[in-house]
């Protein structure tokens, strides 16, 4: 067995488009994409909006069936599980996603969101329950009175922190993330990435990280994967990606990033007048 | 202690001039929430001025304020606005009404939302000629169609046919530019134009602005929480949070040398793509 943890291999996802009296060709959404994840490592993936990206991301998590290719989780068959598997299957695989707001239940408490998961699973009773909030609130930097509170009463940040403790409470060893930090502020985004470093290390996870942000990829990944169109152009690791691009479209996007950092090495512009 | 201007013109009169502006909100409970304290700026004529600051910094309030589109709820408390040396201060709304598109444009964060869905795109774009300007539907179809071309849009004549929902997102945010272009204006306030834009996408509209800067001496205020697309793309940089200006510079300076903590702080946070260095907390 290899010690790559999540194996993919010619993965591939076509939606059908209904149209009237007419065989549609199909969207191809992602196409034959190939890529692994060690053990405790981190893939990013990145790419433009309709790249596939998070298509991709959705059929690792078994939201939606690829169209052909395998996946392979622990070197198991994820689309060949046996129905009595799925259930570990979705304690070991965990998502965290964009927009936390809109994957809370607005009536439950903080308590009740991150407690949901210990219940479906059957995990330790009512008491042990509470202790095991109490302290993944802490570790995501949270009060433990935050327990008692609504979603709505948390800012953007903290419900991230939230959907974080949520995403570990049951000790996975893959979190599947999707552009956890994208609709929040950059001082806001600097504390959630490294919280989500500092999680992934302490737990010793597998992580994939989605995002359009390329600095926020490089900041968080091992290797990276970049995306278009639906297939992967270039893959390695993420210093040799950044710093010596092979494919155009990489070179491309690299190019177009507007950075600050460049400023102190760039030479001043002349004024025009 | 502020840095001389490189595009303040001696004995001239800027673009436009905020002086000691505060906005205020009405709240059913409590005080009144102050969102913008004692904010002044120019903008200078041939200058792109870059307003900065996280979410709730007041610095889309203090933009549109120069239009007076405020929200109801909001109300100017004090601070004097100076057009091309002129007050906007005791404008009529119909006064307000003609500067608008005329003097002043204004180009959005969400195109699609901006645009409207049941009318062509050549209409729109070529409504403010037919309004401010008198000029035929057909005229107007006309100017649309070599506006669209001025914002590099391919196939203007026919793309001028189509609706909004046939456009791109960049292609959408390009036509809000050319409808902004369409009466020449001298100030263009550009909020948050490229957020929703993918990179590359937004690599295009930032050059576009650029060019039109160059082209025409028009101002730009662009409000963004990219410092990348500040250094980019700015003259001179505003940093604005909780309704206060912390710091202006020129750009350079402001990321070579930040003076206020807090500019330190979002320079810390922000990654970058060419700097492995991990941001700070």
């Amino acid at each position: 067995m290899s010690r790559d943890k999540i194996v993919l291999d010619g993965l591939s996802k076509v939606f059908q488009q209904r149209r009237f009296f007419r065989a549609s060709d199909g969207l191809v959404a992602v196409s034959d994409v190939s890529l692994s994840v060690p053990s405790g490592q981190t893939l990013g993936i990145v790419g433009e909006s309709g790249s596939g990206k998070s298509t991709l991301l959705r059929m690792i998590l078994g939201l939606i069936r690829p169209t052909s290719g395998t996946i392979l989780i622990d070197g198991q068959d994820v689309a060949r599980m046996p129905r009595h598997d799925e259930k570990d299957f979705r304690r070991k695989v965990q998502p965290i996603f964009q927009n936390p707001a809109s994957s809370f239940n607005p009536r439950q408490t903080i308590g009740a969101i991150l407690r949901a998961p210990l219940e479906v699973h059957g995990i330790g009773d009512r008491h042990s329950r509470r202790d095991r909030v109490v302290a993944l609130l802490e570790q995501v930097g949270l009060p433990a009175d935050y327990a008692k509170r609504h979603p709505h009463q948390l800012s953007g940040g903290q419900k991230q922190r939230v959907a974080i403790a949520r995403a570990v409470i049951l000790k996975p060893s893959i979190v599947l993330a999707d552009e956890p930090t994208s609709a929040l502020d950059v001082s806001v985004q600097a504390q959630i990435l490294d919280l989500f470093r500092r999680t992934r290390e302490e737990m010793g996870l597998t992580s994939i990280f989605v995002s359009h942000n390329l600095a926020v990829i490089r900041q968080v990944s091992d290797t990276v994967a970049v995306m278009r169109l639906g297939r992967v152009v270039e893959a390695g690791r993420v210093d040799d990606i950044f710093s010596n691009p092979q494919n155009e479209y990489t070179r491309a996007l690299i190019d177009a990033v507007p950075d600050h950092a460049a400023v102190i090495n760039r030479p001043e512009r002349i004024a025009t007048t | 202690m502020i840095e001389p201007r490189a595009h303040a013109v001696k004995g001239g009169t800027p673009t436009l001039r905020i002086r000691d502006l505060s906005i205020e909100f009405s709240r059913r409970r409590g005080d009144d929430l102050r969102v913008v304290d004692r904010v002044s700026l120019d903008i200078w004529p041939n200058e792109i001025v870059g307003v900065i600051g996280e979410s709730g910094s007041g610095k889309t309030l203090t933009s549109l304020s120069a239009m007076r589109l405020l929200p109801k709820r909001a109300r100017i408390v004090q601070g004097t606005m100076y057009l091309d040396g002129t007050s906007l201060h005791d404008r009529t709304e119909r006064q307000m009404r003609e500067l608008r598109g005329d003097r002043i444009a204004l180009i959005p964060q969400d195109a699609m939302q901006s645009l409207n869905p049941t009318l062509r795109i050549g209409r729109q774009v070529g409504e403010p000629l037919e309004l401010h300007s008198g000029l035929s539907v057909a005229a107007a179809r006309e100017a649309a169609r070599k506006l669209l071309q001025s914002v590099h849009i391919r196939q203007p004549e026919q793309r001028v046919q189509e609706f909004p929902h046939e456009f791109s997102g960049g292609m959408q945010q390009r036509a809000m530019i050319a409808m902004g272009l369409a009466l020449n204006p001298q100030l263009i306030i550009a909020d948050e134009p490229t957020t929703a834009l993918d990179v590359t996408v937004q690599a295009q509209v930032l050059r576009l602005l650029r060019e039109i800067r160059d082209d025409k001496g028009t101002s730009i205020l662009f409000i963004t929480h990219d410092l990348g697309v500040v250094a980019e793309l700015c003259d001179w940089v505003y940093v604005m949070r909780y309704g206060r200006i912390v710091e202006e510079g020129p750009m350079r300076r402001i990321f070579t040398e930040p003076r206020h903590d807090y500019t330190r702080m979002l320079l810390d946070a922000t990654p970058s793509i060419r700097d492995v260095r991990k941001v700070q907390v």
